[in-house]
């Protein structure tokens, strides 16, 4: 067994509460003095610092919520003074306004590590050369991944997303021994590989996905299609990045960090708290967190705890693939998308040439998402033109490609054709169940 | 004289043409006239009918959407060069074509040319000017 740090990795769990108990009092301290937002919610509930002992205490704490990031932005929830605060990361939320996390030089530090056990864990370290082919930029993927390789002394190729061709090119030139991506670019590679016909000149052994829902059998496609071990990565910005829980060399599972997080399954409905091995949604509190730390962070995603030891030794709880949402964010190609964004633009489209009926189709070709807007169009709109319903269209992608970061297929569909259910009409087509 | 022609948008979907002229038939309208302009996702089907009126109301109500405009149909020589020649006395005089189809013409050896010109008035008019007769909207729905 290969561990980064095995005291913390390999801790026995009464251990592991006791610390994590010690780190929430202080976290709950810290950000009661210093986060407006966390401090009204502890008010309204007459709690203050005092009454949160422990872990035992936590069920007692206010959720935090996605819309607190857009009520309070761009730096409202930070709990250290910029001067502190030495990045930012950005994702799209819930109105087409982004939400805006900092970290600062220890955040960096506790991200990087987080990423580094699980690179040490399944045998990654300084005689590779890992390829970044996530994004680089307000996305976390890509500087998240980075670090991490980094840290275990491998040599980098800050690839970024994009232009496929030169990824393949640059993982056979500069000899790639890992790869970072979403799976469903990691397939997109796959199959372009096969076409050129050049898996044999690859030398990549190892591939770390994530930032997108996907199935064991897609794990088995992209594991032949590229010759590697593909290895499953959770995270989202709002808690810190990829790396919040990871797989180990066993793949039973991803290991949340939990000296760095308290994760919890709730019943999403009424906020319970369910037993263990139940499926809710996960819920989680950083405690190390410095510059945007959360605590109870309502994620959306359902899924479910193994709470067995794992063969590798590692003490800390393991979290199953998520199975879906309990609200109606999408993922689509890795990119977090509202149906409420959608609407939002279609509502601001200049004069009456469309309605604000909208239905939006998901579907999976060829291991890629398909994304496509049916939009209605006025009665008063159609004359006899061809050429001005592709001028629409083309305006409502333009729209919807700046808001939301990745481009639709725009249709525009009869006035009325839009199917509606108990008068409401039914926003959101995913076909990729059972896909993906 | 000008014509009032139909034109329904179409998704491209099984069955929507179809659809399009049952209401026709169901409503006991004949089509004179008919083209269909394609794209990726959907076509303009455009047609001529006995009761424009009446076929547009009716294709409203089953849900298509329909508007109406104007084109000219012009009679020309069933020849070679007939379509030619009319169309150069359009261009030489400014007037752009926007679209345009050919039907049957029940007279022998003239045949009718359906046009949606940028300007249908003044393109009316100098045809008529040019010695071409151009179909009595009363004459063409009986063709």
């Amino acid at each position: 067994m290969a561990y980064l740090h095995e005291k913390i990795e390999t801790m026995p769990r009464e251990e592991l509460k006791k610390l994590q108990s010690e780190r929430l009092v202080a976290q709950v301290k810290r950000c009661y003095e210093r986060v407006e937002c966390f401090r009204n919610r502890m008010n309204e509930l007459g709690l203050t610092p005092d009454d949160i002992h422990g872990i035992q205490d936590i069920s007692k704490l206010p959720f935090s919520y996605k819309n607190d990031l857009r009520d309070y932005y761009p730096y409202g929830l930070f709990a250290e003074p910029m001067e502190n605060v030495v990045r930012v990361h950005a994702s799209s939320g819930t109105t087409g306004k982004r939400i805006v996390v900092g970290y600062t030089e220890n955040d960096l530090q506790m991200w990087s590590e987080c990423m580094a056990r699980m690179l040490t864990a399944i045998g990654v370290g300084k005689d590779d050369i890992a390829q970044v082919s996530f994004g680089y930029g307000l996305f976390t993927g890509g500087f998240g991944a980075h670090g991490g390789a980094e840290m275990v002394g491998a040599t980098v190729i800050p690839m970024s997303s994009g232009n496929t061709a030169l990824q393949i090119q640059t993982m056979i030139d500069f000899g790639a021994t890992v790869l970072f991506c979403t799976p469903s670019y990691a397939m997109y590679l796959a199959e372009e590989v096969e076409r050129l016909g050049v898996k044999d000149q690859l030398k990549l052994r190892v591939g770390v996905f994530g930032a997108e829902p996907w199935s064991e059998d897609l794990r088995q496609e992209i594991a032949e299609g590229l010759g590697l071990k593909a290895y499953d990565i959770y995270g989202l910005s709002e808690v810190l990045g990829p790396g919040v829980s990871c797989e180990c060399e066993y793949q039973a599972g991803m290991h949340v960090w939990e000296d760095n997080f308290i994760v919890e399954i709730i019943d999403p409905d009424t906020g319970e708290v369910l037993p263990e091995g139940s499926t809710g949604e996960l819920v989680f509190t950083s405690l190390t967190k410095e510059a945007f730390p959360v605590i109870r962070y309502r994620t959306r995603d359902i899924c479910s705890l193994i709470t067995e030891p794992c063969k590798c030794g590692r003490t800390h709880v393991r979290m199953r693939k998520p199975t879906g949402r309990s609200d109606d964010m999408l993922i689509i190609r890795g990119v977090n998308v509202f149906p409420s964004q959608i609407e939002e633009v279609l509502l601001n489209i200049k004069g009456d040439d469309i309605t604000p009926n909208y239905q939006i189709v998901v579907d999976r070709v060829n291991n890629t998402d398909t994304f496509d807007v049916n939009v209605e169009m006025s009665e008063a709109f159609f004359t006899d033109d061809v050429k001005s319903i592709k001028k629409l269209e083309n305006t409502i992608v333009e729209k919807l490609r700046s808001t939301l970061g990745i481009s639709p297929k725009v249709h525009l569909v009869n006035p009325k054709s839009i199917v509606r259910s108990e008068g409401k009409a039914k926003r959101v087509i995913d076909n990729r169940k059972g896909k993906i | 004289m000008l014509i009032r022609q139909l034109s329904m948008f179409i998704e491209n979907k099984e069955g929507r043409l179809s659809a399009a002229l049952k209401v026709l038939a169901d409503n006991n309208i004949n089509i004179s006239a008919l083209s269909l302009a394609d794209s990726d996702e959907y076509g303009v089907l455009r047609l001529i009918v006995d009761d424009a009126d009446k076929a547009k109301q009716a294709l409203s109500d089953s849900g298509i959407t329909v508007a109406t405009n104007n084109v000219i149909a012009i009679v020309m020589d069933d020849q070679p060069g007939g379509a030619l020649a009319a169309l150069q006395l359009l261009s030489q005089n400014g007037i752009s074509v926007e679209y345009m189809y050919a039907c049957i013409a029940k007279v022998t050896g003239k045949a009718i040319m359906v046009v949606r010109a940028d300007d249908c008035q003044k393109a009316d008019k100098i045809l008529g000017d040019g010695g071409y007769d151009t179909v009595d909207p009363g004459e063409f729905y009986r063709i």
